[in-house]
């Protein structure tokens, strides 16, 4: 399992010159590539990319494989590529609980298998009992920790991350970084972080790229 | 200062509720009484339930109400889901539908042109028929089908969509900006769910709570509506609304009390219907809930992404074509069956303006530009007066109704409440049939000696005008950057000179949008100015409805389109109105630092 990118470029709308040169890179499973730069170079929209995600008008060139296989020419839906943003992006219509088993997957069946596996997953994310609650009732770090928990039920093959941990405040920010890194981890999912915080970057304990 | 702005907020209190909400009160309870037998006026003084018996017994009545549910719950039920299905599919970003600009001119058009213009184009005789052919219908003649006035209400639930659909996906998109759509797509999309799949699952459920209220305006709209089911409507029997505005204007007095209990009714259904429709909406978010939770990547509703779209643009260009035909007729001298075009021309009806139209179009103007200032001034006034007494924990209050509810959510109840109790208000007479207070306040206006006046038609129509100027002016007036108000204070200026050299100034665009919307809500009103005017003021609107049925097409056309060019007229005028003063002001001023001509 990994995740690997081969001379990649992007080209905004309306503009000529890429976004940033040529980028390779492999991300073996369980292992973090952090990709730093400066704002506006296209680290997210390297994300939207490979998760299927590009806003219209942008060209890319270059293979994006996972596990081997060619994913651009594949709608976001089929890739099985993990999202999670700044914001947790929980949605405000469900309850925590109901959030989870969104993405939990279809083969899980029958109301009460699906219901143990979203307390299990809670219980793991140190939200156990929580899945009545309305999501905007939780604090920053739980929002977060569910969110991870809802990208992983859907057993991702690969997992983005555009920042996730830029919006929590320091003392959360290690927990809720070694709690997702840990999970990959376990999971020996291949993961790529974009950020512009050098301490994300070095927790991370993979390699860097800078564009 | 806080002591001046209460005042205002009072001031602007009591005006509202003696100007608005008092006429609807009095003209309920006069509905009411003379639903119960009294009207003395008309000799009727014993408490009774005569008229609701003496109702059971029209005839038609059974079929009148069933044929209200019908075409009410039809239409409200299928705007709904068009305009949910095509918002999905020409979502683009920032809250902007493709081809949002070709439904906005479609929000403008009075119900009654419409109406008009698509009765020409389907009826036997219209341009559907004609394009067919008769070598492919073998019809050598109009054929002899009510595809108008059909006695199911099909005519009338086409209608109603060709406006219902475009309010109700502008509507849509102005919500959208409050979601985090992108991302919630991406997000969705990231955990396996097709782009039909997480809309429907989604960004819906979250959209809906956004719209609701427009949502039971359509509902109410549709199931009162008069003069829309007038013209497209069937005619014997007729939808409820309709049969009450016959008896009520029938020349049988006899017939005033059953037609009360009817008003009454009418009222009472709008009311009952928009409480099931909120238990409806209970029960599907239930089974929605439960449909969720088993996790289903299902497939099935990427038919809509295009079905919807589809069948909406086919809705606005039926709209084209029937304002299209408008004109065309209006301007036809002789226009036989099959052809697609006239075979003579001729501006005959045009050139006759003292035959009618010109004052129609006087008294339409008129009547237009009095309710839309007054409106505009008291909205104005409204706001103002928020802005005075509450500035900052509206702001909060808009901030946590758009971004996720936080901390200060608690802080903030009490405004949220005022807020809801007043916007209640503005509300209410969208929310009301007009045929259920309207007859009974032209009662009370009798008896208070203003009937049949210019000033009752706008006092009436008010009530209508003031509720979209006030939803039109909120958002821009909330969004201004309470910055410059307050670099403008520090500067030295007081409240009046903040509002009238800061405010109102930055917010030209917005105001002459409102303008533009509250005076093309009263060109298009047909019962205030039905029942106000006791039939002495005739409007384009009033004088098209009347005409609809079986008068002259030429005719009936030079009024529709007259009906339907006043709200463009004003729209236009609103679009370009801050750039045209932006270019005089140049040509006064040609010294100024980068204001040379191009």
């Amino acid at each position: 399992m990994s995740l690997d990118l081969t001379r990649v470029t992007l080209t905004a709308p309306g503009a000529s010159v890429p976004l940033f040169a040529p980028l390779s890179l492999h991300v073996p499973p369980g292992k973090v590539v952090s990709v730093m730069g400066a704002s506006g170079i296209g680290k997210s929209t390297l994300l939207d990319l490979i998760g299927g995600h590009l806003a219209p008008g942008f060209r890319a060139s270059g293979q994006v494989t996972l596990n081997g296989v060619d994913v651009l020419a594949e709608p976001a839906e089929a890739r099985r590529i993990g999202l999670l943003f700044q914001d947790a992006l929980l949605f405000g219509h469900l309850s925590v609980g109901d959030n989870l088993a969104f993405g939990l997957g279809r083969q899980i069946r029958g109301r009460a298998a699906r219901r143990a596996a979203v307390e299990t997953a809670l219980a793991q994310a140190g939200l156990a009992g929580m899945a009545g609650r309305d999501p905007a009732t939780l604090s920053g770090g739980q929002r977060a920790r569910a969110a991870l928990m809802r990208a992983l039920l859907a057993e991702p093959l690969a997992l983005l991350l555009d920042e996730p941990f830029s919006r929590l405040d320091a003392g959360l920010r290690d927990d809720i970084r070694n709690f997702v890194f840990a999970h990959a981890r376990a999971r020996a999912i291949p993961v790529l972080l974009v950020t512009h915080d050098a301490g994300d970057a070095r927790a991370a304990g993979g390699p860097i790229i800078e564009l | 200062m806080k002591t001046e702005g209460r005042t205002l907020r009072w001031a602007v209190l009591a005006l509202v509720l003696v100007g608005l909400v008092a006429p609807i009160v009095a003209g309920l309870a006069q509905t009411a009484r003379a639903a119960f037998g009294l009207m003395p006026a008309i000799g009727a003084e014993t408490l009774s339930f005569a008229p609701w018996r003496r109702l059971a017994g029209l005839p038609g009545f059974a079929s009148s109400l069933l044929l209200t549910l019908v075409t009410g719950f039809g239409a409200t039920l299928l705007a709904l889901v068009l305009a949910a299905g095509a918002v999905a599919a020409l979502y683009r970003a920032e809250g902007r539908l493709r081809g949002q600009r070709a439904l906005a001119p479609l929000l403008a058009v009075p119900h009654a042109a419409l109406a008009i213009g698509l009765a020409f184009v389907i009826a036997p005789s219209g341009w559907l028929v004609r394009g067919l052919g008769p070598w492919v219908t073998g019809w050598d003649r109009p054929p002899d089908l009510a595809l108008v006035n059909d006695p199911w209400g099909g005519a009338l639930i086409l209608g109603l969509l060709l406006k219902e659909v475009p309010f109700l996906l502008l509507m849509m998109a102005s919500a959208l900006t409050q979601l985090p759509v992108r991302a919630e797509l991406a997000v969705g999309r990231a955990l396996g769910y097709g782009r039909a799949a997480v809309w429907a699952r989604v960004i819906l459920p979250q959209l809906y709570p956004l719209i609701r209220l427009p949502v039971y305006v359509v509902l109410a709209f549709s199931l009162s509506v008069v003069d829309m089911a007038l013209i497209l409507g069937p005619s014997n029997p007729p939808t409820l609304a309709v049969a009450v505005t016959r008896w009520f204007t029938a020349p049988d007095t006899a017939l005033i009390l059953p037609a009360s209990a009817a008003a009454l009714l009418q009222a009472v259904l709008v009311v009952v219907g928009i409480a099931l429709w909120a238990l409806a909406e209970r029960v599907v978010a239930v089974l929605g809930r439960h449909w969720l939770r088993r996790g289903g990547r299902g497939r099935a509703g990427r038919i809509g992404l295009w079905l919807a779209p589809l069948t909406v643009a086919v809705l606005v260009l039926l709209a084209m074509a029937a304002l299209l035909a408008l004109v065309l007729w209006s301007l036809a001298w002789r226009w036989p069956y099959p052809q697609m075009l006239p075979d003579s021309w001729s501006l005959r009806v045009w050139a006759d303006a003292d035959a009618g139209w010109g004052r129609a179009l006087r008294n339409s103007a008129t009547i237009g530009l009095a309710t839309t200032t007054l409106s505009l001034a008291l909205a104005i006034a409204w706001l103002e007066a928020e802005d005075r007494t509450a500035r900052s924990t509206a702001r909060a209050a808009a901030n946590t109704r758009s971004k996720t509810r936080s901390k200060t959510g608690e802080a903030t109840r009490s405004t949220a409440f005022r807020t809801r109790w007043a916007s209640a208000l503005i509300w209410l007479p969208l929310l009301l049939p007009q045929i259920g207070f309207l007859y009974g306040l032209n009662v009370v206006f009798l008896r208070l000696g203003l009937s049949g006046g210019l000033a009752a038609v706008i006092w009436a129509q008010m009530l209508f005008v003031f509720p979209y100027v006030m939803i039109a002016l909120t958002d821009p007036w909330r969004a201004l950057d309470p910055r410059l108000i307050r670099t403008a204070a520090a500067l030295g200026a007081g409240p009046t000179r903040r509002l009238i050299a800061v405010k109102l100034p930055l917010l030209a665009r917005p105001l002459l949008t409102a303008a533009a919307v509250g005076f093309g809500v009263s060109v298009a009103q047909y019962l205030p100015t039905l029942f106000m005017g006791a039939g002495r003021i005739a409007t384009l609107t009033t004088e098209a409805v009347t005409l609809a049925s079986g008068a002259d097409r030429r005719v009936v056309g030079v009024y529709a389109v007259l009906q339907a060019a006043l709200p463009f007229a004003a729209y236009a005028l609103a679009l370009a109105g801050p750039d045209l003063h932006r270019h005089l002001r140049r040509r006064r001023h040609p010294s100024q630092p980068g204001a040379a001509p191009p």
